[in-house]
C-alpha cells in the first residue's frame, strides 16, 4: 500500500483493528486453478468496477488446465491504475506451494494470509513478513455443511479480504448472486454462506483494516472485461459480421466469444480445419462484400503469412488480430512476448505493405478493433492487431462505450455501377473503392481478384512498368494513411535526458516509471506509439528533444542490439541514439526493472554525438 | 440499393432475372484468351462452364468462379464474372467463405489434382464435412501441367515424371472416394471428351443443396498425352456410366463403384440430403435473434455490457 498517506489512528482500546486509509492496494492470491482463484479476482474487479476505484488485474494461467498452480494478482486504486503492480501488499496462500513460491512477491512489511490447513510458515519469514494463519478449508467446510469438502473456500476469502478492505458488501452479494443465479439453488445458498463466514471471521490478529480514499469522480458506469473480450466486443462494434480461426492459447477465447455472440448480429463464426483454412476463409468473405476478421497466436500467425499476402496484392480488407505469445516455434503458449512485431510487419513475401496497430491496455483494445476495420475498409488492406497474452488476460474497468455512436454498419453497396477498375492506377494515393460480388456491372466487365501482378482489371500481366507501378499503389495507400495519424504525445516534458519509447501493453509500467523518475527529480519521459506500421508523423521532431531514446521492449536485442521496435526506428530514422531496453523472461515489466535500467542509461551519460558526416 | 443480405437462410439463392436480360451468350462471358496449350482438356470444361450459364440462366453480378493454382486454376481470368485466383491448394476455405457469407451468390470452384488433393486435402476433406453449399470440380489430369510434369497425387503408379523419373512410387488417391469419406453430399465423376455428360453432371450439381464434387478427368496433352484414352470410345476405350441399378443413396454402393478400375464408371456416385453449413448457422442465428427481436444491433451490445459492468 505504498498510497498510504493518512492514518486515522482508530485502534481502540476494546481491540477493534486500526483503521488505515489508502490510495490502492496490491493482492496477490494464489493456489491451484480448480480453487477458482480467478473468481476472486473477478470479483474484486468488478467490484471495483462499480464503485469509483480504479482496476487493474494480473493473472497467469496455469500451464496444465486442471490443478496447478494458479494467481491472480490484483491492484485496485482510487486513482489512475497503471500497471499490475511489483509487488504486493498482501498474499492469500491457499496451498505450501503457493505459500513458499510467492512470499517474495510481497513487500517488506507485507501481509502474508495463509491457510493453516494446507501451510507450514517459515519461521525465518514471520519477522520479514506479518503472518496471519486461517484455517479456510475447516472453516469453510463447516460454513457450508459436510459434503461440501473445501469448494467455495474461494468465496470464503474474498469474504475476508471485504472484512480487511471494507469493501461494499451489498455490492459484493449482488456480484454473487449474479454470478451463481440460474444455477442449483444451494450453490447460491453455499456461496452465500461461505463468503459471511470469511466476512464474519474475527480474530485477535486483525490488528488494522483499510478503507480506500474518495476516488475522484467518473462519470457514468464502468465496463469490466479482459483484452481478449474488448477485441471481440470491438469487432462486433466495428459491424464485423463474419470470422474465421483455429483455436491456440492465448488466442482462443476472443474466437470463442465471437462464435457464441456473432449469430446475435446476424453473423457466422467458423471454427476451420487449420489456421491457413481460417485466413482463406476471412479473404473470401471479405472479397465477397465485408470486411471479416482471423486471428490466432505465435505459430498459427506463421501459418497466415502466404494468405495475408494475397489480401495485399488483391487489395481486399481484413483484419488479423494476433495475440502474442512467446516464441519462436510452441515457445511460450502462456507467457508474454512482443516478439512477433517483424512478423507482423514483414512476414509474407514479396513486397507486401500492410497495416499494424497495437494497442495499449484493455480499452484501447476495444477501440483499436474498430479502427482496425475502418482502415482496412477504408484502403483496402489486411491490417494487424497485435495484442499479447498480458493484455489478453488483464481485467481493467473501463468508461462504458457509448454504444449507439460507436457501432456501425458497414453493410457493402449494390448499386449497380457503370464501369468499374479495381485496380485503378489513376486513383489518388492508391487507394481505389471496392465493388463487390451481388453489384452489376453495366459495361459487362467484371473484376478478378488474383494473387498474380495484375492490370488495371485485375488480369495478369509481366509488365515491368505494371508491376512497378501497382507495387508503388499499394504502398502510396500506407503512405496516405501515415499522414492521416495523429502525432504521439509525449508523456512528461517534450525535452530531457532520456525518451522511453514503447508499444502495446507496456505503456502502463513504462509511463509508472516516468512517473516516479520524474518524481525523483530524474530528467525521463516517455512516448508510447500505437501505430507501428506505417509509423506516426513527428516523431523525428520528438526525438530531438532528448540526449537518449530507448525503446522498452518485451523481446530479444537481436543480432545487433536493438529489439524488433528499435530496429524499425532505427532504420527509419538512421538515429544512432536509438537503443534498446530489452527483456525475454515471458513475464510483464515491472516498474521497477524499467527505472533500474533507465537510471543505468542516465548513468552512463549522454549518447555520443550523431556522427557528422564529412562532405 | 439493394437490402445487404447479412447471413440468410440458403433459399435466398435463386435470383429472379430482370425480365428484359436475355441470357448471357458466350461472346459475353468469355473473358482472357485461354493460356492452355491447344488441345489441353481444360478448354472443354470452360465452355461447358459458359453452356450452364447461358441454359440456367445466370448472371454475371450472381456468379463467383473461384480457383487455387495451377493450369486450371487459371480458370477465373477466362470468365466475364466476379472471380477469384486465390493462393495454391486453399481455394475451398475462401470459397467457403464467399459461400457462408453471401448465400445469394452461386460459388463455383475449378481445381486442379494437385491443388485439390495435395497442398489442398485437408481443405477438400473439411469443406465435404460441413458440407458448404457450392459446387467444385476438379479437373483431374493425374499430373502437374503448370510446373510441367511432376508427379500428382493422382498420377498412378509407374508414370514417369521429372520428381519420378522411374516411374511413381507413392499411392495414388482416387478423388471419388476420398469425397465420399469426406462425407460430400454430391459426388459424381465425368470426362472432358464427353460433353453432353460433362453439362449433365455440371447441372445436376449445380441444382443440389450442399457440397457437390464433380471429378472431371480433364486430359493434360503436354505432360499426360493419352492419360484417359481408356475412357474415350473415339480412342478405343470405353465410356461406361453408373449403372442405372445403383442406388445413389447408398455410400457402400458409390464406394464399390468408385473402387472398380481405370476407367471404371462415369455419372453420379452418391447423392444425399444434409443440411448445409450455411443452413445450419442460419438456424443458430435465427434462435440467438429470437430473443432480441427489435433490438437495434448497438442495443444487443449493450444489453450484453450491462452484464459486465
Ligand atoms: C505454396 C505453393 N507451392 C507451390 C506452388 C507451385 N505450383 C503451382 S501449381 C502447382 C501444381 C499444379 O498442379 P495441379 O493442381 O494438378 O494443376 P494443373 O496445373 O495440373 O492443372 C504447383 C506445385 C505454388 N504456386 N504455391
Ligand atoms: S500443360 Fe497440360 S494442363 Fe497445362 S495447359 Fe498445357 S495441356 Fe493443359
Ligand atoms: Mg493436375
Amino acid at each position: 500500500m505504498h498510497g498510504m498517506n493518512t492514518t486515522e489512528a482508530a485502534a481502540a482500546a476494546g481491540g477493534a483493528p486500526r483503521v488505515s486509509t489508502i490510495n490502492e492496494a496490491v493482492i496477490r492470491i494464489a493456489g491451484n486453478s480448480q480453487d477458482g482463484i480467478q473468481a476472486i479476482g473477478g470479483f474484486l474487479a468488478r467490484l471495483a468496477g462499480r464503485t469509483e476505484q480504479e482496476v487493474m488485474t494480473f493473472m497467469t494461467i496455469p500451464s496444465t488446465i486442471s490443478g496447478g498452480p494458479s494467481i491472480f494478482q490484483v491492484r485496485i486504486g482510487s486513482g489512475e491504475v497503471l500497471s499490475a503492480g511489483d509487488e504486493a501488499d498482501v498474499l492469500l496462500a491457499f496451498y505450501q506451494h503457493s505459500y513458499d513460491g510467492h512470499l517474495a512477491s510481497l513487500r517488506p512489511g507485507g501481509l502474508v494470509l495463509y491457510d493453516t490447513d494446507h501451510v507450514q510458515p517459515n519461521p525465518e519469514m514471520q519477522g520479514r513478513y506479518r503472518h496471519v494463519g486461517i484455517p479456510i478449508s475447516t472453516l469453510t467446510i463447516e460454513a457450508i455443511g459436510g459434503t461440501a469438502k473445501d469448494k467455495g473456500k474461494n468465496v470464503f476469502a474474498l469474504g475476508l479480504l471485504a472484512r480487511m478492505f471494507d469493501l461494499d458488501v451489498p455490492k459484493l452479494e449482488e456480484l454473487i448472486t449474479e454470478r451463481f443465479k440460474g444455477k442449483d439453488e444451494s450453490v447460491l445458498k453455499n456461496a452465500m454462506a461461505a463468503f459471511h463466514a470469511g466476512y464474519g471471521y474475527t480474530v485477535g490478529a486483525w490488528t488494522e483494516t483499510y478503507r480506500f480514499a474518495e476516488a475522484r469522480h467518473r462519470s457514468g458506469r464502468q465496463v469490466v472485461m479482459n483484452g481478449n473480450e474488448a477485441l471481440a466486443y470491438g469487432v462486433i462494434a466495428a459491424g464485423v459480421r463474419f470470422g474465421a480461426a483455429y483455436p491456440i492459447t492465448p488466442w482462443s477465447d476472443v474466437m470463442e466469444i465471437l462464435r457464441r455472440e456473432l449469430p446475435k448480429y446476424g453473423g457466422t463464426f467458423v471454427q476451420c480445419e487449420d489456421e491457413i483454412a481460417a485466413i482463406s476463409m476471412a479473404n473470401g468473405a471479405s472479397f465477397a462484400g465485408r470486411v471479416a476478421v482471423t486471428g490466432s497466436s505465435g505459430p498459427g500467425i506463421s501459418l497466415k503469412m502466404e494468405s495475408l499476402g494475397w489480401a495485399v496484392m488483391s487489395e481486399v480488407p481484413l483484419v488479423v488480430i494476433n495475440i502474442q505469445r512467446g516464441g519462436p516455434s510452441t515457445g511460450l503458449p502462456t507467457q508474454v512476448e512482443q516478439s512477433d512485431l517483424n512478423l507482423a510487419c514483414y512476414g509474407s513475401h514479396g513486397d507486401a505493405p500492410r497495416v499494424v496497430l497495437a494497442p495499449a491496455d484493455v480499452e484501447d483494445c476495444f477501440y483499436t478493433a474498430i479502427e482496425a476495420v475502418n482502415i482496412a475498409r477504408k484502403y483496402n488492406v489486411p491490417v494487424f492487431i497485435l495484442s499479447d497474452q498480458a493484455i489478453a488476460t488483464r481485467i481493467e474497468a473501463f468508461p462504458t462505450p457509448d454504444l449507439e455512436k460507436v457501432c456501425q454498419d458497414i453493410s457493402p453497396d449494390f448499386t449497380p455501377v457503370a464501369e468499374y477498375k479495381p485496380y485503378d492506377l489513376s486513383s489518388p494515393d492508391g487507394v481505389t473503392p471496392r465493388v463487390v460480388p451481388g453489384t452489376r456491372i453495366l459495361n459487362g466487365r467484371y473484376p478478378v481478384a488474383g494473387g498474380l501482378e495484375h492490370d488495371e482489371m485485375g488480369h495478369p500481366t509481366g509488365s515491368p512498368r505494371l508491376h512497378m507501378e501497382m507495387t508503388a499503389k499499394r504502398r502510396r495507400k500506407l503512405q496516405a494513411l501515415a499522414r492521416t495519424l495523429p502525432v504521439p504525445k509525449v508523456y512528461g516534458p517534450p525535452e530531457g535526458r532520456l525518451l522511453l519509447v514503447g508499444w502495446g501493453s507496456t505503456r502502463g509500467p513504462i509511463q509508472e516509471a516516468v512517473d516516479r523518475a520524474r518524481a525523483a527529480g530524474e530528467s525521463i519521459s516517455s512516448l508510447h506509439l500505437k501505430h507501428l506500421y506505417p509509423l506516426p508523423p513527428g516523431l523525428e521532431e520528438i526525438f530531438a528533444g532528448f540526449g537518449s531514446i530507448r525503446v522498452v521492449e518485451m523481446n530479444d536485442e537481436g543480432l545487433y542490439g536493438y529489439g524488433q521496435l528499435a530496429g524499425l526506428l532505427r532504420a527509419r530514422f538512421c538515429d544512432s541514439r536509438i537503443a534498446g531496453i530489452n527483456k525475454t523472461d515471458g513475464l510483464t515489466w515491472k516498474v521497477k526493472e524499467i527505472l533500474e535500467r533507465a537510471r543505468a542509461v542516465l548513468a552512463a551519460g549522454p549518447a555520443p554525438e550523431q556522427p557528422v558526416h564529412a562532405s | 440499393m439493394d437490402k445487404p443480405p447479412v447471413l440468410s437462410p440458403d433459399a435466398s439463392r435463386t435470383v429472379p432475372a430482370a425480365p428484359e436480360r436475355k441470357p448471357l451468350t458466350k461472346k459475353e462471358l468469355a473473358a482472357d484468351h485461354p493460356t492452355w496449350c491447344p488441345g489441353c482438356g481444360d478448354f472443354s470444361v470452360l465452355a461447358l462452364y459458359f453452356k450452364l450459364i447461358e441454359k440456367r440462366r445466370l448472371w454475371q453480378e450472381k456468379i463467383t468462379t473461384i480457383s487455387g493454382i495451377g493450369c486450371s486454376s487459371r480458370f477465373p481470368y477466362f470468365v466475364q464474372s466476379y472471380g477469384a485466383h486465390y493462393i495454391h491448394g486453399r481455394s475451398l476455405a475462401f470459397a467457403s467463405g464467399v459461400a457462408l457469407s453471401r448465400p445469394d451468390l452461386h460459388v463455383f470452384v475449378f481445381g486442379g489434382d494437385g491443388d485439390l488433393f495435395s497442398i489442398g486435402g485437408n481443405h477438400f476433406t473439411h469443406t465435404a464435412r460441413k458440407n458448404i453449399k457450392l459446387t467444385c470440380v476438379a479437373m483431374d489430369n493425374w499430373v502437374y501441367g503448370l510446373t510441367k510434369k511432376q508427379t500428382s497425387p493422382t498420377s498412378p503408379l509407374g508414370f514417369k515424371s521429372k520428381t519420378d523419373v522411374w516411374g511413381a512410387v507413392d499411392y495414388p488417391i482416387n478423388p471419388v472416394k476420398q469425397a465420399l469419406a469426406a462425407g460430400a453430399t454430391f459426388v459424381a465423376r465425368t470426362t472432358h471428351s464427353n460433353p453432353n455428360h460433362v453439362m449433365q453432371m455440371m447441372e445436376a450439381a449445380m441444382d443440389h443443396d450442399g457440397f457437390s464434387f464433380i471429378e472431371c478427368l480433364s486430359e493434360c496433352v503436354e505432360f499426360y498425352e493419352g492419360a484417359f484414352d481408356a475412357a474415350n470410345p473415339r480412342k478405343g476405350g470405353v465410356f461406361n456410366t453408373v449403372p442405372a441399378t445403383h442406388d445413389v443413396t447408398n455410400e457402400v454402393a458409390a464406394y464399390k463403384l468408385a473402387d472398380e478400375p481405370f476407367p471404371g464408371y462415369f455419372g453420379i456416385f452418391y447423392q444425399v440430403q444434409r443440411p448445409t453449413k450455411g443452413a445450419r448457422e442460419a438456424e443458430l442465428i435465427a434462435a440467438a435473434r429470437e430473443k432480441l427481436k427489435g433490438l437495434k444491433d448497438w442495443q444487443i451490445l449493450q444489453k450484453t455490457f450491462e452484464k459486465m459492468q
